[in-house]
Parts: C-alpha cells; sequence; structure tokens
C-alpha cells in the first residue's frame, strides 16, 4: 500500500456563474521514502493538489470529490481539529517563500520548540536540545547561536533552511514540498536540494514536490507527474519522462527548455497560452495548442494509459498502443 | 559626433553608492556612521551595434543597477555612460536628451506591474510616440500602435483591450511593442522572461531574436538564468557583489570559464538532460553589500583562494577577447575546467 493515495480528486471554486474546477479528477500515488515531482505551468493546479493533501484549500475553495487516503486513512473528510493534527505530525510543509512560513515576532528556536512540544511529549528542555540538532542538521553555521535570532535576520537561503527543520522537527513521513528553491539564487538552490534530498534519504521521508522547473525535477524526484489545466497529462519514473516523453505537451514543455550545447536554432515553443479555467475546452484540454490534434481530442477526454513504467493522457499514445 | 562603427554602448568605470544610513537624528543620537551600499563598483564594459550583451550573476549583484545606470534611470556616482559617442550625464536640455532617449528603450521583469491597468493597449504602446511627439496626427498614431503590436504577434484589434484580459507572456508582448513603438536601436531587457513559464519563455526569446534580425537591434540582456544566457547572448559579463569578475564571449564562457565564481555558477545549472553530472553544492552565501569582504570579494567562497586573495583586489586583466578579474587565473594556478555535457 503507498503511503499517499490521492484518488479522482477534484477541487472547486465556486464563482458567481458557476463552479471553477481547479483540480480535475487527478490520481496520484507516493511511496514511503519516494520523491515525487508535481511540475507544470502556472495555473496548472499543482499547488492546490499540494493544499488539498494537507487540508489547507481556502474557502470557498473545496473538495468535490475523489478520495485522499494517507497511510491507507482517509484524510479528505476529517475535521479541521483532525487535519492540524495530521499537519506538521504526519505532513510537513515547506512553502515558496520562508518569510511566510515563520512568525516574525518569535526566535527561531522558540517556534521550533512550540512545534515539537506540539507534536510530541518531549520536556521543554529536550525540545529545545531537539531544536538546535535540527538547525545543525539542515546546516545552518553557528546553530547554538543562532537559535536565538529572529527569522529576519537569517539570509533566504538559511530562512528555507529553518522552514525545512520546522517541517521534520515532528518527524513526518510525508513533506509537500511546494517550489522550495524558486525564490533562491542558484547556488543556494543546489544546496536546498541536497539537504531535501539527504533528509529523504536518511529518514525515509516521501517528498512531494511541486514546482515549475524541470531541472529541479530531475535532480530530485523519482517519478513524475505533469500537469495541465488541472489534469495530468503524464506520469511516470523521472528519466524516461525527461528522456522521452510521450505526452505532447510535455514533449514541447522539454523542447521549450534552453539547453547549454544546443546552438543558435531558435527554440521549439508550444503557440498559444494554457486555458484559464473559466475557459478549459472540452475533450481534452490541450488540444488547441496540439500539433497532433485530430477529431477525437475536440470531442472526447483522453485517460492516463499506462504503457510499461509510465502513462498518459494521449489518444495519440492510445493509437499507437493499438497498433502494436 | 557619431562614429558608427565604435561601440553603441561604452561604460567607463561606473560606481554606484547608496546611502543606506539610519535616519539622521538616530544615527547622532547613536554616533553611528554613515553606511554606504556600493551597488556597482567600476564596471567597464562596451556593446557593439546589433550585438546581445548580458550580465548574469545572483540577486543583489548590482545587474539591475547597471541596466538603469545605462538607461539614465539613475545617476552614475562616479564613471559614464557612453551612448553612441555621446554622454547623457552631460546633457543637460531636454531637447537634446530627448532624441538619444527615443533611442534606447527598457522592457522589464513584471508583465503584471510595467503595464498601466487602467489604460488602454493603444495608449500603453502609443506611450513613446506621443512622448516623443513621432507622428502628426491620430490615425497616423492607431496606424504605427497597430503596427507595433503586429510585429510582436498581436492583433491590431488588441489595441482596444486592457491589460488584465492578457496572459502574462501577452503582457509581455505588449511591453515589447511599446519599447519598440520608438524605433529604438538599443533595449535594454532586464530579466525579460523570468515571470514566465517555460513554454511561453521560449516564444518571447524567439521573438525577441527575431526583431534584433529584423531591425538590427542592440541588447543588454539581464539574467540570473544561465540556461536562458547561453541562448541569447553574442557576449556576456558575470557579476558578483557590484563588479564585473569576467567577460567573455558566450561560448567561450561556457566551454572555458576562467573566473572561479563562472565556474561555480556553471556547476549549479541543474542537468534537465539527466547525464548523470551531480550539481555541485557550494558552500556560502553572497556576503552583505554593506559590509563586503576585504581583498577579492569572492575569496569567502573560493577553493582557489589564498593570502593574496584575501588582501588584494585583484584587477581586471585581459584574456584572449575576453576579461578576467583574478590571481589564481593570473598566477596561472587554476586546473582547467572539466565538465563532460558541454563538449569542445
Amino acid at each position: 500500500m503507498a503511503l499517499l493515495e490521492v484518488d479522482r480528486l477534484r477541487v472547486e471554486f465556486p464563482t458567481r456563474r458557476r463552479a471553477l474546477v481547479a483540480v480535475d479528477d487527478i490520481s496520484l500515488t507516493i511511496e514511503a521514502g519516494e520523491v515525487l515531482g508535481v511540475v507544470g505551468e502556472s495555473g496548472a493546479g499543482k499547488s492546490v493538489t499540494g493544499a488539498a493533501i494537507i487540508g489547507l484549500i481556502e474557502p470557498p475553495g473545496r473538495v468535490a470529490g475523489g478520495e485522499i487516503r494517507f497511510d491507507g486513512r482517509r484524510i479528505d473528510h476529517l475535521s479541521d481539529e483532525e487535519k492540524r493534527r495530521i499537519r506538521g505530525k504526519e505532513i510537513g510543509s515547506v512553502f515558496q517563500d520562508p518569510l511566510t512560513s515563520l512568525n516574525p515576532l518569535f526566535t527561531v528556536g522558540q517556534q521550533l520548540v512550540e512545534t515539537i512540544l506540539a507534536h510530541s511529549d518531549r520536556s521543554a528542555d529536550d525540545a529545545r536540545r531537539h531544536a538546535l540538532r535540527l538547525l545543525e542538521d539542515v546546516g545552518i553555521p553557528a546553530a547554538a547561536h543562532r537559535i536565538d535570532s529572529y527569522p529576519h535576520e537569517f539570509s533566504g537561503g538559511m530562512r528555507q533552511r529553518v522552514v525545512i527543520a520546522l517541517a521534520v522537527c515532528a518527524g513526518p513521513r510525508l513533506i509537500i514540498a511546494d517550489e522550495p528553491t524558486t525564490a533562491l539564487d542558484v547556488s543556494i538552490q543546489a544546496q536546498i536540494i541536497a539537504l531535501l534530498k539527504r533528509l529523504c534519504r536518511d529518514q525515509g521521508t516521501a517528498i512531494m514536490l511541486i514546482t515549475h522547473d524541470m531541472g529541479v525535477i530531475a535532480e530530485t524526484a523519482d517519478r513524475v507527474a505533469v500537469m495541465y489545466a488541472g489534469r495530468i497529462v503524464e506520469v511516470g519514473r523521472v528519466r524516461q519522462i525527461l528522456r522521452a516523453p510521450t505526452h505532447p505537451y510535455t514533449t514541447g514543455l522539454m523542447d521549450s527548455i534552453p539547453r547549454l550545447g544546443h546552438d543558435d536554432a531558435d527554440l521549439a515553443q508550444i503557440d498559444g497560452a494554457m486555458p484559464r479555467l473559466h475557459e478549459i475546452p472540452d475533450g481534452c484540454a490541450f488540444h488547441s495548442r496540439c500539433p497532433h490534434a485530430f477529431d477525437l481530442c475536440r470531442r472526447r477526454r483522453p485517460v492516463l494509459q499506462t504503457t510499461g513504467e509510465a502513462a498518459a493522457a494521449c489518444f495519440l499514445f492510445d493509437q499507437e498502443r493499438s497498433d502494436d | 559626433m557619431t562614429d558608427s562603427s565604435g561601440p553603441l554602448i561604452e561604460v567607463r568605470d561606473l560606481v554606484k553608492t547608496y546611502d543606506v544610513s539610519r535616519p539622521w537624528l538616530a544615527r547622532v543620537l547613536e554616533r553611528l556612521p554613515v553606511q554606504t551600499l556600493k551597488a556597482v563598483d567600476g564596471v567597464k564594459f562596451t556593446i557593439r551595434r546589433g550585438e546581445t550583451f548580458s550580465l548574469v550573476g545572483e540577486s543583489g549583484c548590482g545587474k539591475s543597477s547597471v541596466a538603469r545606470l545605462v538607461v539614465g534611470l539613475d545617476r552614475p556616482t562616479r564613471g559614464s555612460v557612453l551612448f553612441d559617442g555621446m554622454d547623457l550625464a552631460g546633457l543637460r536640455r531636454r531637447s537634446d536628451i530627448a532624441p538619444i532617449r527615443r533611442r534606447m528603450q527598457m522592457i522589464f521583469q513584471d508583465p503584471y506591474a510595467s503595464l498601466n491597468p487602467r489604460w488602454r493597449v493603444e495608449d500603453i504602446v502609443a506611450e513613446p510616440i506621443d512622448a516623443f511627439g513621432l507622428v502628426a496626427n491620430r490615425s497616423e498614431r492607431s496606424g504605427k500602435v497597430a503596427e507595433s503590436l503586429r510585429q510582436v504577434g498581436l492583433s491590431p484589434e488588441d489595441a482596444r483591450k486592457f491589460p488584465h484580459e492578457f496572459s502574462g507572456g501577452q503582457r509581455q508582448r505588449i511591453s515589447i511593442a511599446r519599447a519598440l513603438a520608438a524605433n529604438p536601436d538599443f533595449l535594454v531587457c532586464d530579466e525579460p522572461t523570468s515571470a514566465l513559464d517555460v513554454s511561453v519563455q521560449a516564444q518571447i526569446l524567439n521573438l525577441m531574436k527575431d526583431l534584433q534580425q529584423r531591425f538590427g537591434l542592440t541588447y543588454l540582456f539581464i539574467s540570473h538564468d544561465l540556461s536562458v544566457v547561453y541562448h541569447v547572448s553574442s557576449r556576456i559579463g558575470v557579476m558578483y557583489l557590484g563588479r564585473l569578475c569576467e567577460i567573455s564571449a558566450a561560448k567561450d564562457l561556457f566551454r572555458r570559464p576562467q573566473h572561479p565564481y563562472t565556474r561555480l555558477l556553471l556547476d549549479t545549472i541543474p542537468d534537465v538532460e539527466m547525464t548523470g553530472r551531480e550539481r555541485v553544492s557550494v558552500p556560502g552565501e553572497v556576503p552583505d553589500p554593506i559590509d563586503p569582504p576585504p581583498g577579492c570579494s569572492f575569496h569567502p567562497r573560493c577553493p582557489f583562494a589564498n593570502e593574496r586573495c584575501r588582501q588584494e583586489d585583484p584587477t581586471p586583466v585581459q584574456r584572449g577577447r575576453g576579461m578576467v578579474a583574478c590571481h589564481a587565473v593570473e598566477e596561472g594556478r587554476l586546473p582547467p575546467f572539466k565538465r563532460s555535457d558541454l563538449g569542445q
């Protein structure tokens, strides 16, 4: 049994005219100790998926369908109080902007100790020792001295380390990391990725890594799910998806990344832009931008078809399979 | 006065300092000294006609400050910027400055912040046309706006819409159309694609390349993304803490990086092709620019630093067709750079 199972999840945001579907019938699983990358352009629904899992969808948005199971137990319909107990203790989270995750009025030590005490029966002294060890673990230099500093006294990269320490302090089995490196400089990005990978390896923590950056996915994830207009269009082992993508959207996305050593020719581009939530077309959401679209694509919505270690939601892929 | 064989832009020993002291009363009461931040410290480069010169570096390295100084949005503390042989700072009369201003335009990072939400696209794009009095009447004005919109791949009907009706990529096209409406020679692009998704980024980069060829534009391109910079540039300057540490032809910079900081940056480029290359994690962070380290400002993070680096500022020296400011390079004690996936 997988650690996290998301089954036909649907998240809606009601508006005056009709409900906007931000996440449309997606299913995914994460095994213990696994890093699942969720990649897609802004508005694809990746962050909403993450928020639904930790039960932090802002009303009036709501989970309108499907199930989320953590360790075999359904968690999407729990009360707020029960959800709060799972957050932090079982599922930690790291967001893009570390400043919004930290309280500016308390020292990082106080915040860590408070979180540790909330989720365990350690004594206050023991909690502080644990907090210090965590800060050392995430690579804060002179942690014994820095533990009594306030968030604003840290640089961006160091703050993100503190947030990671907070996310792991109760020993969660899953971390939802939503664009954890996007606000950081490239050289700091590499440090944070290395840190997340090490934590995952040492403690067997599973990570759901939400990002728009294929480079981060390539270096960190075991498997990757590619999202487009609220749906998963392709999912599979990272190596396979990055090197031999099947879905035309993934192919276009990979080709549009500028690479070193590929000289002078124009970048491949996908014309147009992802449809906004209120104008998602019938059939395949990608058909208006897809160079291979045919009649069926405009009428019917493709479902994920598994081949080997990957699955893609595309009729093209479907046909190729039936031709074999 | 104009010499069409010389460089279009010549930046001479540019320095920009900002006063970051506490308010005067607090400073006097607490007996604190005046604090200054050197955002740009002795930067020097030239941009040739028709080329794309890029500045790369991490946040806070001063690349955007240089861009603002080059277009004259800020005045340099010392040094000068020559545009086509003329020093903007030396011109006092509005009527002298305007014709030069028209020839240089800027494209900003955030297409949500750089377009006035209450203006129609027509008025946004026509702003430089009106400011420089480029047309005689209204119909010429709309004709010019329509032409600019077509050039960036939008439709002339879009002129009647408001910015919120467009996606991020289309908005960036509008800002490019606005820049083009002035018939410029030189565009300063400050992270023009950083706020865009990667598939849209490709559209904008291709468009910019196409426009450059069609109109013979010269670009100063500011970015933190090395893969993008590799793709668009003729020459590249690498900045660290307000200084240029290396200038080189684009392809040379990636194949034979000289400065240890350039090498560090190259090592941090993610490996999308999954060649199995490990991304090297570099220790440390960019130091506080208010209190930069003595000697070479990169020495605390540099694996090749020695006593001389800790004390003495490296001076830029000519290397081949480029420039590098590094004691280790000068003394020839840097090992050759090896990276498998770039080829030779």
